[in-house]
């Protein structure tokens, strides 16, 4: 029965890291740029929801709708003024530019808030959820949900909206950045611009897992990489768990560069 | 010829500098040298073939750790250089092996992925690394000015060495395959260029000059733990050296090494809590700006004949 239990945590870890990694993913495949930014985002992201919450009062399930709006005019801002002065340049350039942002942004963030660890507790917890002979934290599972909805919203924007349409068409992309905003691991756990890099490296993983720039490959990826990292903590302890993502991603890369759903061709 | 020439200029004068500096001038240098070593190195493989490895640190960390083991082992401390070196060597045969088939994006993360896993490797080693203590090294019996300038001038060696190499490179079949490789990778493929072998032969080149570096940094500062000899921005720095300095060039990358390691020092000493923006900073200025680095720009400004011809 632990084992249910363990699979079901995965899933619930699985589903934020989809949502971390859905983002990251098309700008990807789309653009063609890998935007070692993303981690910072998504813990500038946090740091929004976490103010709004402090400050303001305001529920992060709420407060995504500003972080995502903050998060969209810097994505823009970033996108429009810097990344497409050179993103038909080779990979090097555009690697090179956007660790070059990452280090300014996060050390920005190092300044401003700290590198202390911060966490929300909610005042009102949705409590926990129980599922024959499985546990699940209310809200952790709430916001699971609410990620996987983001994901699936952005697929079905890029399918039938026009402007999705053009994005995957023309592959002249200004949303994405910003779409990545969409975080809602805020809400357990605690953030600290140290963070950046782990949801980086997520990030990658989940991208090589599932496939390069494909929505359901990101959020299948973002499942059993949230799976595979549970079960690991469980039988090898969770300092682990990092060491063998890695692993498997190395491996990945060796035996399958196009990933589990990747289709050919982005290379 | 005219490399060789300028070496043969510049390598004398940057070895009596002892004769004038004081320590803190002698530790700038060796850190030069040590950036250029790994500029060079990284140009071997980022500048001539294209391929944007972040493995620099990996190397480097690896040479460090090998260097470090056998002389906690009594291995004297010159040889346990070389045997970094040719650690370095092997291992990036055989990573080279493992991932040169990727292309662009995915090598790119594939090599950085390396030097996370070697540290963490290092960190779940404990008895045999020092996990996450780190390393001391046997101390060196001599005066603190002579071991300044014994570690100069062993960095200084090293730097020659490598600059060597890219000279010889430059002309030789491998730079060739290299460059063509760069410029369209299934062309030089069809041309009869085996490719896979160039890559691996360049990727090994460009580890074995950082193995030796970090073993002789690791010796340079005692202690080395695996933060700081992993550390991705060891990755990162040679990058932005060579795309300072020039791409594909041979003076460009020790050119970059000097004009980084000044840009560093002036920050360092002006803005404490902020100098990696300020490194991002630099990064940014250089990709939008000066995309083909300093040497073009001298170029430009001062064209000799043999560019007119």
């Amino acid at each position: 029965m632990i084992y249910l239990q363990i699979a079901a945590n995965g899933l619930v870890l699985g589903g934020l890291y989809a949502c971390i990694a859905v983002g990251f993913s098309l700008v990807w495949g789309v653009l063609n740029v890998i935007n070692i930014l993303h981690g910072s985002f998504i813990v500038l992201g946090s740091y929004v929801a976490y103010f709004a919450y402090v400050h303001l009062g305001i529920h992060p399930f709420i407060s995504i709708v500003i972080a995502g709006g903050v998060l969209y005019a810097l994505g823009y801002l970033v996108q429009a003024g810097i990344i497409n002065r050179v993103v038909t340049a080779p990979v090097l350039i555009t690697l090179t530019l956007t660790f070059g942002l990452d280090l300014i942004l996060n050390n920005a963030m190092l300044v401003a808030f700290t590198a202390d660890y911060r966490g929300i507790s909610l005042a009102h917890p949705l409590g926990s959820l129980e599922i024959g002979p499985v546990f699940l934290p209310g809200d952790r599972v709430a916001a699971m949900a609410l990620a996987i909805l983001l994901t699936i919203l952005l697929y079905r924007l890029l399918r039938d909206s026009s402007i999705g349409r053009a994005i995957i068409a023309v592959r002249m992309d200004r949303e994405a950045a910003a779409l990545m905003g969409v975080d809602v691991k805020r809400i357990i756990f605690p953030i600290s611009p140290l963070n950046g890099p782990v949801f980086l490296g997520k990030a990658f993983v989940v991208c090589v897992l599932g496939g390069l720039g494909s929505v359901p490959g990101a959020l299948a990826g973002g499942l059993l990489l949230g799976v595979i990292e549970s079960f690991t903590s469980y039988w090898l302890g969770p300092e682990r768990a990092v060491t063998v993502s890695f692993a498997l991603l190395l491996v990945l890369l060796f035996v399958r560069p196009s990933g589990l759903m990747g289709r050919r061709g982005y290379e | 010829m005219r490399s060789w020439l300028t070496l043969a200029v510049i390598a004398p004068l940057l070895a009596a500098l002892p004769l004038v500096g004081n320590n803190y001038a002698l530790r700038l240098a060796t850190t030069v040298f040590m950036y250029s070593v790994m500029a060079q190195s990284w140009n071997f493989i980022g500048g001539l073939a294209g391929y944007p490895s972040f493995a620099t640190a990996a190397f480097f960390g690896l040479g460090a750790y090998a260097s470090a083991i056998l002389q906690n082992h009594g291995v004297p401390m010159v040889p346990a250089w070389a045997c970094a070196g040719v650690a370095a060597l092997l291992f990036a045969a055989f990573l080279g092996g493992a991932i040169l088939h990727l292309r662009g994006h995915y090598f790119a993360i594939a090599s950085l992925i390396v030097a996370e896993m070697l540290r963490e490797i290092v960190n779940t080693l404990p008895d045999f690394t020092g996990g996450g203590k780190g390393m001391n090294l046997p101390l060196l019996k001599l005066s603190v000015t002579a071991q300044a300038q014994f570690f100069f001038y062993a960095m200084l060696a090293l730097a020659v060495l490598t600059v060597a190499t890219a000279i010889v490179l430059q002309r030789s079949k491998l730079g060739f395959g290299l460059r063509c490789i760069q410029q369209n990778e299934s062309a030089a493929d069809i041309i009869g260029i085996n490719s896979y072998a160039y890559k691996t032969a360049g990727f090994c080149l460009s580890a074995v000059f950082v193995g030796v570096a970090g073993a002789i940094y690791a010796s340079w500062v005692n202690y080395i733990d695996p933060p700081d000899v992993f550390d991705v921005l060891i990755s990162v720095k040679p990058m932005v050296m060579v795309l300072l300095g020039g791409l594909g060039t041979i003076f460009g990358p020790p050119l970059g090494a000097v004009v980084l390691l000044l840009l560093e020092e002036v920050v360092w000493r002006n803005f404490l809590t902020m100098h990696v923006a300020a490194l991002g900073v630099i990064i940014v200025v250089l990709v939008l700006f000066l995309p083909h680095g300093l040497l073009a720009l001298i170029r430009e400004r001062f064209p000799t004949k043999a560019m007119a011809n």
